[in-house]
């Protein structure tokens, strides 16, 4: 893929769940390499964005286009490029941390000593290379965190979308995943928050939506 | 992409590992089906059966037993997230649907492995028609394991998922277990077992497993869109 200058480009785009509007005529231009942060209300749409840029969901109308990829259309060339962190650690729990994430290398096509090494460099960075090998049913909401945080990152996104990437993590916790998931590295960033004052620090734009799933600010 | 080859054999590697783990499905497939054959020992007052009524027995049974297992299928899929972190991945939709069909296929045979042998211990006389009887299992478990795994994909976001999966299994899969029963019950005579018919019934047999693998992954990808 040729590099973009935009990461992500939204015109008009909408969602409905049956007759209820998520999220409505939303416009966005973010460059490459930004970081934006999403606020607003319990049910203002800033989860379902995440989820429509993630190609997770189709979006009811209007234009999205992800990494130079029009979306719904060239969504299976956009997937392997997005590293998407949401509410669910997305985690099998039976299986060990470190076998969930030799899994996720795997779908994506890593070969197995590029999957071990990363994922023994991440979990060093999470600190959680010892408790790697218990299964995930045996982990506490915040190792569990520690763990999606790693899965998310494991094959190297051009985009991270994340949905409130600190919760359940502890001050410690959040410190380290900054090098994993935070602002830098030319990394694309949309970062959903419920903390502004924090999100911001971070953010390159801040883009608010009301309880409607409108945009009422657009800052940068 | 990641070539499908991988992706299949990581997505069968973690279902086995994970039954091998839990032991969520497969016990409680081996007990029904044991349990199952004690009440028809008892309430047909029979030490032994042969033809068309052992081949009932047979499949009514492994049909009732398959379909615990069908029912769980996609169950960790739906509730740890596994959908989207596989829909998320650069990998062709239709390789979960192999891979789960394939893991169902491997379930069957490993209950059919504990559960066959106890039947002929129960019921029959001779066991001469239990090597034939292979190539009708392997054809059957073939069209339960394409079948079961795009119903319980269709049902399993249903909170009636329970009831979902024989309502809509039960009725599509009288086919390929009128001829499973055709197939086996000539193998099941008392005495040396007949082929009469045999090839016709494992032809039918053959066309409905092609079909439902067919329909199973032409349609799948478009189950797994929002």
């Amino acid at each position: 893929m040729t590099e973009v200058e935009n990461a992500v480009v939204l015109r008009g785009l909408g969602r409905d769940y049956g007759d209820l509007p998520a999220l409505q005529d939303l416009d966005l231009d973010l460059p490459a390499g930004s970081s934006l942060v999403v606020l607003g209300p319990n049910g203002s749409g800033k989860s379902t964005l995440l989820r429509i840029l993630s190609t997770l969901l189709r979006p009811t109308r209007g234009e999205a286009t992800v990494l130079g990829y029009e979306l719904p259309k060239e969504s299976w060339k956009l997937r392997g490029q997005i590293g998407y962190l949401g509410h669910e650690p997305l985690l099998y729990q039976d299986l060990t941390g470190r076998e969930n994430l030799e899994l996720q290398g795997k779908l994506h096509g890593l070969s197995v000593e590029e999957a071990n090494h990363r994922i023994d460099m991440d979990l060093e960075v999470m600190e959680m290379s010892r408790r790697a090998d218990r299964r995930v049913n045996e982990y506490s909401a915040g190792m569990r965190q520690r763990i999606a945080i790693c899965r998310a990152v494991l094959h190297r996104p051009k985009l991270l979308l994340l949905d409130e990437p600190d919760s359940n993590l502890d001050p410690e916790g959040r410190e380290l995943a900054r090098s994993l998931i935070g602002p830098g590295e030319g990394r694309t960033r949309v970062l959903v928050s419920h903390e502004p004052e924090r999100a911001r620090a971070e953010a390159d734009a801040v883009l608010t939506l009301d309880r409607n799933g409108r945009a009422v600010e657009l800052a940068s | 992409m990641t070539p499908s080859r991988t992706a299949f054999a990581a997505l069968l590697g973690k279902d086995l590992r994970t039954e091998i783990r839990t032991m969520r499905s497969l016990p409680a497939m081996v007990l029904f089906a044991i349990t199952t054959f004690i009440i028809f020992r008892y309430g047909l007052d029979r030490t032994t059966l042969s033809g068309s009524l052992a081949g009932g027995v047979l499949w009514t049974t492994l049909l009732f037993a398959a379909i615990l297992g069908i029912n769980r299928v996609f169950v960790s899929e739906q509730e740890e997230g596994g959908f989207d972190a596989f829909r998320l991945a650069p990998v062709d939709r239709t390789v979960l649907f192999t891979a789960k069909a394939a893991a169902l296929f491997i379930y069957l045979s490993v209950l059919e492995l504990i559960v066959v042998p106890t039947f002929a211990v129960f019921f029959l006389p001779q066991w001469s028609g239990l090597l034939p009887l292979i190539l009708v299992l392997v054809g059957a478990n073939l069209g339960f394991a394409a079948l079961g795994t795009l119903i319980s994909s269709m049902a399993v976001n249903s909170r009636a998922r329970d009831l979902l999966v024989p309502l809509l299994l039960l009725p599509l899969v009288v086919p390929l277990m009128i001829a499973a029963t055709g197939a086996s019950a000539p193998l099941l005579e008392a005495g040396a077992p007949s082929y009469e018919e045999f090839g016709t019934w494992l032809l039918v047999m053959g066309l409905y497993d092609g079909i439902f693998c067919l329909v199973g992954y032409a349609v799948f990808e478009f189950l797994l869109e929002d």
